[in-house]
């Protein structure tokens, strides 16, 4: 179980911007291999809180409990696909592998997200689709204990978007991890989640929570569309 | 896979062909102008290229040339390196450090606008004729240029490709050498080649002030002999060790800087 509790995350007044509370009394946990999708309206404090569990800012109040034992590792998959420009596609993902790790799961990630074609070449020369798979891969590479997404499938068009859920709903059936995905699209998350988190605007904390009947894989258009009447804000 | 690039390459080779016709033929250009000039001055004062190039022969052939030359390349090494290494530190400690910064910054701009001839000068006078207070002079000239560009690589370093190492745990040494490293890397390029052409300019004058051997020395001997050929000779001699380095060291240093981009 993964626990999360975040008393107040202030960020301080800074040239003319004031000081902003960005979430406040946030309550969360997660369970093993659970894929949980966090929804809200833009700036309403999602990626802050990928960024204080992923423990990239460490200024908030509150406690992070991710694993009993020792560190956990983590995942993340971010907005902008992150590679390191100057190293190939395959070397991109050789740097993120834990020491220790068969090399070989490189390969087969290689396959399953179609880029063995494009393993020796340079980021730059890919589409933002491609990156955006090569990223996909990185996280699935290091089997973290807990993978955060942050809106990874943002501004691709529409049928590479609906590409990539198939293929991380793929990955993720052979390699089931804790999953805490970003999202302003619900139907994207009514498509991919076990449960759904909605948070308030800001100070955000948890407006309500929304465990979804299970599905082995993507669900159908149909079933997202009869949730989504449901669900979705009047 | 390499196969759509061939054409690309054969095509990049004929240009480049080409675009080395054009400078030779200018080069040639300027010699020719030279000799019809030397031609119809008829002066000491200008000799003509011939006699420049014999005298240039001589000089190697002595090897008087090679010999200044070398002391001068050492002195240009040892100068270049400590002022790319310090500088490289003051700057990547100041791109980090706002606070910092700030602090150091008003000193930087003073020490960019100081002429080159008064920290010679001044080097000189307070470490005497030495080879330290040349070495001094040098550095104290080039390390502020060194710094301010570090500093702006180090402004520059893509915070989301840092917390991306940090996230799935580079370390230090994985960080420093895959994330910063290559973001620098073009930093420091674009500082050794800005250094070269501001160090050898100002080396000549320090040995001019202050040495009894090195190029700088030697063309002021031949001022004082009132020798054109000798200066031309010798100039002629340290262009073409300069350029080669930038040809040899430098460019292609440069290009595998930018070998990832498209």
């Amino acid at each position: 179980m993964i626990h999360i509790h975040i008393e107040r995350k202030t960020y301080p007044a800074s040239g003319r911007a004031e000081s902003h509370t960005a979430i406040a009394g946030l309550e969360l946990h997660l369970g093993e291999h659970e894929f949980v999708c966090l929804v809200g309206p833009s700036g309403c404090g999602k990626t802050t809180l990928l960024n204080l569990i992923a423990g990239l800012d460490r200024d908030f109040q509150g406690t992070i409990h991710l694993s009993k034992t020792g560190t956990p590792r983590l995942g993340y998959v971010f907005q902008e696909p992150r590679l390191l420009p100057w190293r190939t596609v395959r070397e991109n993902l050789e740097l993120a592998l834990p020491p220790r790790r068969d090399p070989a799961v490189i390969d087969e990630l290689l396959v399953l997200t179609g880029l063995t074609e494009f393993q020796h070449t340079y980021p730059q020369r890919l589409s933002l689709g491609m990156s955006r798979r090569v990223a996909l891969a990185r996280a699935f590479a290091v089997e973290p204990d807990l993978l955060l997404m942050d809106e990874p499938f943002v501004s691709l068009d529409a049928p590479t978007a609906e590409k990539m859920r198939r293929l991380l709903a793929d990955l993720w059936q052979r390699r089931p991890h804790t999953v805490l995905f970003v999202t302003h699209d619900l139907r994207e998350a009514l498509e991919l989640a076990d449960r759904l988190v909605f948070l308030t605007p800001p100070p955000s904390r948890v407006a309500r929570e929304v465990t979804l009947p299970h599905a082995p894989r993507l669900r159908s258009p149909e079933v997202v569309e009869t949730l989504y009447r449901r669900l979705a804000p009047k | 896979m390499n196969a759509p690039f061939v054409p690309r390459m054969r095509w990049e080779a004929a240009n480049s062909l080409r675009a080395a016709t054009v400078p030779a033929a200018s080069l040639l250009s300027l010699v020719l102008i030279w000799q019809v000039a030397a031609w119809w001055l008829a002066s000491p004062l200008l000799p003509s290229p011939a006699v420049v190039f014999a005298t240039l022969g001589r000089g190697i052939a002595t090897g008087e040339l090679l010999h200044h030359l070398g002391i001068t390349l050492l002195r240009l090494g040892i100068s270049f390196a400590l002022a790319m290494i310090l500088g490289s530190i003051l700057g990547i400690l100041l791109g980090y450090h706002a606070t910092l910064d700030r602090w150091f910054d008003p000193w930087l701009t003073v020490f960019l606008n100081i002429p080159a001839l008064v920290t010679i000068i001044l080097c000189y006078v307070w470490f005497g004729l030495s080879e330290t207070a040349a070495i001094t002079a040098v550095v104290v000239n080039k390390l502020p240029n060194v710094a301010v560009t570090l500093r702006e690589g180090t402004r520059h370093l893509d915070r989301g490709l840092l917390e991306m190492a940090r996230v799935y745990r580079f370390g230090t040494w994985k960080t420093l050498r895959h994330v910063i490293w290559p973001q620098l890397y073009p930093f420091v390029v674009t500082a050794a080649r800005t250094g070269l052409a501001l160090i050898w300019k100002i080396i000549l004058v320090v040995e001019l002030l202050g040495r009894s051997d090195g190029m700088g020395y030697q063309l002021h001997l031949f001022f004082q002999l009132f020798d054109v050929a000798g200066i031309l000779a010798y100039t002629l001699a340290f262009v073409i060790v300069i350029q080669a380095i930038e040809w040899i060291l430098l460019q292609p240093l440069d290009r595998y800087a930018r070998r990832w981009h498209r």
